[in-house]
């Protein structure tokens, strides 16, 4: 029997997250202090990519893909990419890999900034929105559009446009830039490193709630380069298979009661992709210019345990985005040729990149004509619905005492802490429609 | 914002927040539009919510839902002026490629439990289904259109969108053609300019995301890809876009595959 006390059973429910990319909801029920079940549940409209990209060839599905995702366009184009070229045997030059690095590096900076300043940064500040922030520190909001134009700068001189660029082709790009066309922007990043260097000391100001766990983390790692479209897929507690093996090590399955499939590791167990751990995991690999900063903001442990210091592991690879692209523009010359010759073969082209939210896989089985025959997308939130799902339960009885109304807001704020993009996962497989009543 | 400013709402559909997200890529506007307009609905921004009534109402995403279809009914009455933003609300999007093939095998073949999936067996611009008072194109929109369409708004004056194909963009920036020079098919002769022709001057045909034109001669252009030696399935694949399911791209791709979509009227079961 259960106590009558009213307050002994609790349900909260947020019908609709609000500054988080697409629409997804999250129900909590409580029993004597005790979480029942946590639910972050998506009703984005699914949209089928992966039959929408059978019967297509490898050029035209990098155009297609990228549409699952308005603020991370570029990763779905490098996953792709890289795993076409990595099952037709085609190596690109050198000039032509570091462009697709600035074109990374253009895309999480710009997706670091929205999330750092416009969605994630009015939490910490009691602000329902960076518009009403900026009411009271429109330096703090100006300096984040500004970093954010900056990245869009980079996308749109390497892709057309900065939201669903077209340059990414199998073999390189349709066009790589002049080298004098890079001037103009040259000169604007070194405003975009020492904007990211106040980014991370000003996040390390902030007051985050003390709430921490022990969680396997999972990205690429490659043995000198921060990771971005190479290495191999590692987690901190023994994981370490090729790019392409994603399914050796993990598997998306079912969960009782949901009917909703996550991702998990082989083992059964949840786990976290992203920038926390990306820069856990490969902090020697950062630009020493961000790898000193990190050192000096001493918040290393805190980003590896506690979720809501995310905000920090953004503005540690805002650093080091902005400083490879330094880096790269300062080091650029012209690849003879923009994209090289290609032949389709018949076989799985299977790859990872990390998007600006994580481990992004894709696997494609392609016919000998370069027909795609089958596909399999899954997208960094997807992987991380079931850890944000464990992170909800084990985050509210540390808030037994609060109003509902604060335990809503702790929870919206803890699920905004992972940036989850809805839009990407809810064409895949971890859709549960729930009816509300 | 100021007291009495117009009253602005972002919502969506199904689509990849894009379009959206080309407002807060404003960003060296941003705060003047805020400070002009009242945004009251935004999810993807801000915290605070209304359900309405908005003096101007964006949409962007398909209607591809039950709920979506009573939903935009219900925007609409809320909205003085709706305007669709992009691809997906102006013309179905890429989820429109699905208008032609069996939605309960993609159902079946993305999702292990597809009767616990609700989406309709069509994706269809929201112009199916309530008046839409302007459209913004692409896919993405572009963002000077839409600094633009919100300027207007402002001062309550017509948009100044400029009506003409990539082919003439493509003339004005100075871009050699890229079919006639080399012999790549390009959508420009029959595609709404708007982008600035970024396809063409990087070196590749335009696909046709900012949507057809109204007066395109589908039928010389087809007629060309067929002559160079494309079957009728690769020039299907070159309508088969974000915008292939509005006219008259979708007579031609139906044409070209033999087959035609599901009506608009199954959206509205």
């Amino acid at each position: 029997m259960h106590s009558s006390d009213e307050y002994a059973e609790r349900d909260i429910d947020i019908s609709m997250l609000t500054r988080v990319e697409g629409e997804g909801s999250l129900r909590l029920r409580m029993r004597d202090g005790v979480v029942e079940s946590a639910r972050l549940s998506i009703f984005e409209a699914p949209r089928y990519f992966e039959k929408l990209v059978e019967g297509r060839k490898p050029d035209e599905v990098i155009d297609i893909v990228a549409r699952i995702c308005g603020i991370c366009p570029v990763a779905y184009q490098m996953s792709a990419v890289h795993a076409f070229e990595d099952c037709f045997g085609v190596e690109v030059e050198d000039g032509v890999r570091a462009l697709r690095r600035l074109m990374y590096c253009g895309e999480w900076i710009e997706s670091h900034a929205l999330h750092v300043y416009l969605l994630h940064a009015p939490d910490f500040l009691g602000y329902a929105s960076a518009v009403e922030m900026a009411e009271d520190h429109a330096d703090i909001v100006g300096r984040g559009l500004q970093l954010k134009r900056l990245g869009n700068d980079i996308l749109a001189l390497l892709g057309g446009r900065a939201i669903h660029p077209v340059s990414v082709r199998v073999g390189g790009f349709s066009r790589v830039p002049r080298r004098g066309e890079l001037d103009a922007l040259r000169h604007m990043l070194d405003h975009a490193v020492e904007w990211s260097a106040e980014t991370l000391d000003w996040v390390s100001t902030l007051d985050a709630p003390a709430f921490e766990r022990d969680v396997e983390l999972v990205s690429l790692v490659h043995p000198h380069e921060y990771p971005m479209n190479h290495g191999r897929i590692v987690s901190t507690r023994g994981i370490d298979v090729a790019t392409g093996a994603w399914r050796d090590a993990f598997e998306e399955s079912q969960v009782p009661d949901t009917n909703a499939l996550h991702a998990r590791t082989r083992s059964g167990t949840t786990y976290l992709v992203g920038p926390a751990a990306r820069v856990t995991q490969c902090a020697d690999r950062l630009h020493p210019r961000a790898g000193a900063a990190l050192r000096q903001s001493g918040l290393g442990g805190a980003i590896a345990a506690n979720p809501y210091w995310s905000i920090a592991a953004r503005a540690v690879e805002l650093l080091h985005a902005s400083s490879e692209a330094v880096d790269i523009l300062d080091a650029y010359t012209r690849p003879d040729v923009a994209s090289v010759a290609w032949e389709p073969r018949a076989g799985v082209a299977a790859w990872s990149t990390e998007a600006p939210r994580g481990l992004l896989f894709h696997r494609y089985e392609v016919d000998a004509s370069g027909f795609v025959r089958a596909a399999q997308i899954v997208p960094p939130t997807s992987q991380n619905q079931g850890r944000i799902e464990d992170d909800l339960v084990a985050f509210t009885p540390t808030m037994r005492d609060a109003s509902d109304a604060e335990l809503t807001h702790g929870l919206e704020q803890l699920v905004r802490s992972y940036d989850p993009c809805i839009s990407c996962a809810t064409h895949f497989l971890d859709v549960e429609i729930e009816e509300v009543p | 914002m100021t007291r009495g400013a117009p009253t602005v709402g972002v919502v969506k559909f199904a689509s990849c927040d894009g379009c959206q997200l080309s407002l807060l890529d404003l960003e060296d506007h941003l705060l003047e539009i805020t400070g002009t307009f009242d945004i009251v609905e935004f999810a993807e921004a801000t915290s605070r919510r209304s359900p309405g009534p908005y003096d101007v109402l964006l949409v962007e995403g398909s209607v591809s839902t039950e709920e979506q279809a009573a939903e935009i009914l219900e925007l609409r009455a809320q909205a003085r002026t709706l305007v669709t933003i992009g691809a997906c609300a102006t013309a179905g999007g890429i989820q429109a490629l699905r208008n032609w093939a069996d939605h309960d095998e993609y159902r079946r073949a993305v999702y292990a439990h597809p009767e616990y999936v609700a989406s309709l067996a069509t994706s269809t611009p929201v112009s199916s289904h309530v008046r839409v008072d302007a459209e913004l194109h692409g896919c993405p929109i572009d963002r000077g259109e839409l600094l633009e369409l919100l300027s207007a708004l402002a001062v309550g004056r017509r948009p100044q969108i400029r009506e003409d194909a990539v082919c003439l963009a493509c003339k004005r920036r100075g871009v050699v053609c890229v079919t006639v020079a080399r012999g790549i098919p390009c959508l420009g002769p029959v595609t709404n300019a708007g982008c600035g022709a970024i396809c063409p001057a990087m070196d590749r045909g335009c696909y046709g995301c900012f949507g057809p034109r109204p007066e395109a001669n589908m039928p010389s252009l087809t007629g060309s890809f067929l002559a160079s030696g494309g079957t009728r399935a690769d020039v299907a694949r070159l309508f088969e876009g974000f915008t292939a399911y509005a006219e008259p791209f979708r007579t031609t791709v139906s044409d070209l595959r033999g087959r035609g979509p599901e009506e608009d009227a199954d959206a509205q079961q």
